[in-house]
């Protein structure tokens, strides 16, 4: 197998998916889970534009990679806020203390 | 610049840059190596033929995104270490390297499709073919902001509770 461009890329949105993916197995701080979540999406987008490019509709890959690219960033704003205030008002950004709270 | 070296060198750049995002023990640097993702990201879109989303992203995902991490991380404050991880990493690592194996496996190689057809500006496939994504991304600004500003308003009217409740437990 040659590695053409077109499969060096899709090896590097592989290997930031599976980093990623890795990253939300083992992180557990909120804020380096919604960092880990912008990866995620970065390899998505990388892949969309890929995708738009092997089938001839480059156009069509940029415009859902712009849409993914907004979603991706109110769901990084609104995390943000959530684990900021979070933090303010429980003292703590671990998931697994969050989870055991009540009330 | 087509060259399969520069790609390899951006991707290598950007496993890299990943990487120490997740092992760092500081935040912030955590979030200026995100930074640097994004910043490689798009140099890849911009290379691949996107060059709109790639500058969106080296303003977005590199600039804006950036700047409100920097400033969580300083209202969080120095207490945000990342504590072990509850699945083991040595199971976690195996799991995903089998995930990304198969669709490997999958999809490689990658063959373009041959005659295609012309591409069309990417205002003219927004604005008439994909008017509904335009729409949504409209909606979604819009819950963004008041998501933003629900919040912060929640904290304002909770704030006076928080004080009768301790006054009331003294």
């Amino acid at each position: 197998m040659t590695l053409s461009p077109v499969n060096i890329i899709l090896i590097g949105v592989f290997g930031l998916l599976g980093i990623g993916l890795y990253g939300l197995l083992t992180i557990r701080n909120l804020i380096k889970i919604v960092m880990v979540l912008q990866l995620l999406v970065k390899a998505a987008i990388i892949g969309l534009v890929l995708a738009g490019k092997v089938s001839g509709q480059i156009d069509l890959g940029q415009s859902t990679a712009a849409t993914v690219l907004v979603a991706d960033t109110m769901v990084a704003v609104v995390g943000l806020a959530l684990a900021v205030q979070i933090r303010l008002r429980w003292g703590t950004l671990d998931i697994t203390a969050l989870s055991k709270l009540k009330g | 610049m087509n060259q399969p070296i520069y790609y390899l060198l951006l991707v290598i750049g950007s496993f890299f840059c990943a990487y120490r995002m997740m092992t760092s023990k500081n935040i912030l640097s955590a979030a200026l190596y995100l930074a640097c993702v994004s910043a490689m990201t798009s140099a890849i879109l911009y290379m691949l033929g996107a060059t709109q989303v790639a500058v969106m992203e080296l303003s977005v995902g590199a600039g804006l995104v950036t700047v409100l991490m920097v400033y969580a991380i300083s209202v969080v404050g120095k207490d945000a270490s990342d504590p072990a991880p509850i699945i083991p990493r040595g199971f976690a690592a195996l799991l995903c390297l089998g995930t990304i194996g198969i669709l490997l496996w999958a999809c490689l190689p990658l063959i373009p499709v041959s005659g295609s057809r012309t591409a069309q500006p990417l205002i003219i496939t927004l604005w008439q073919g994909r008017v509904l994504d335009v729409w949504i991304q409209v909606v979604l600004l819009f819950a963004g902001v008041m998501g933003i500003l629900g919040l912060l308003a929640e904290q304002a009217i909770r704030k006076p509770d928080l004080n009768h409740t301790t006054q009331t437990g003294k």
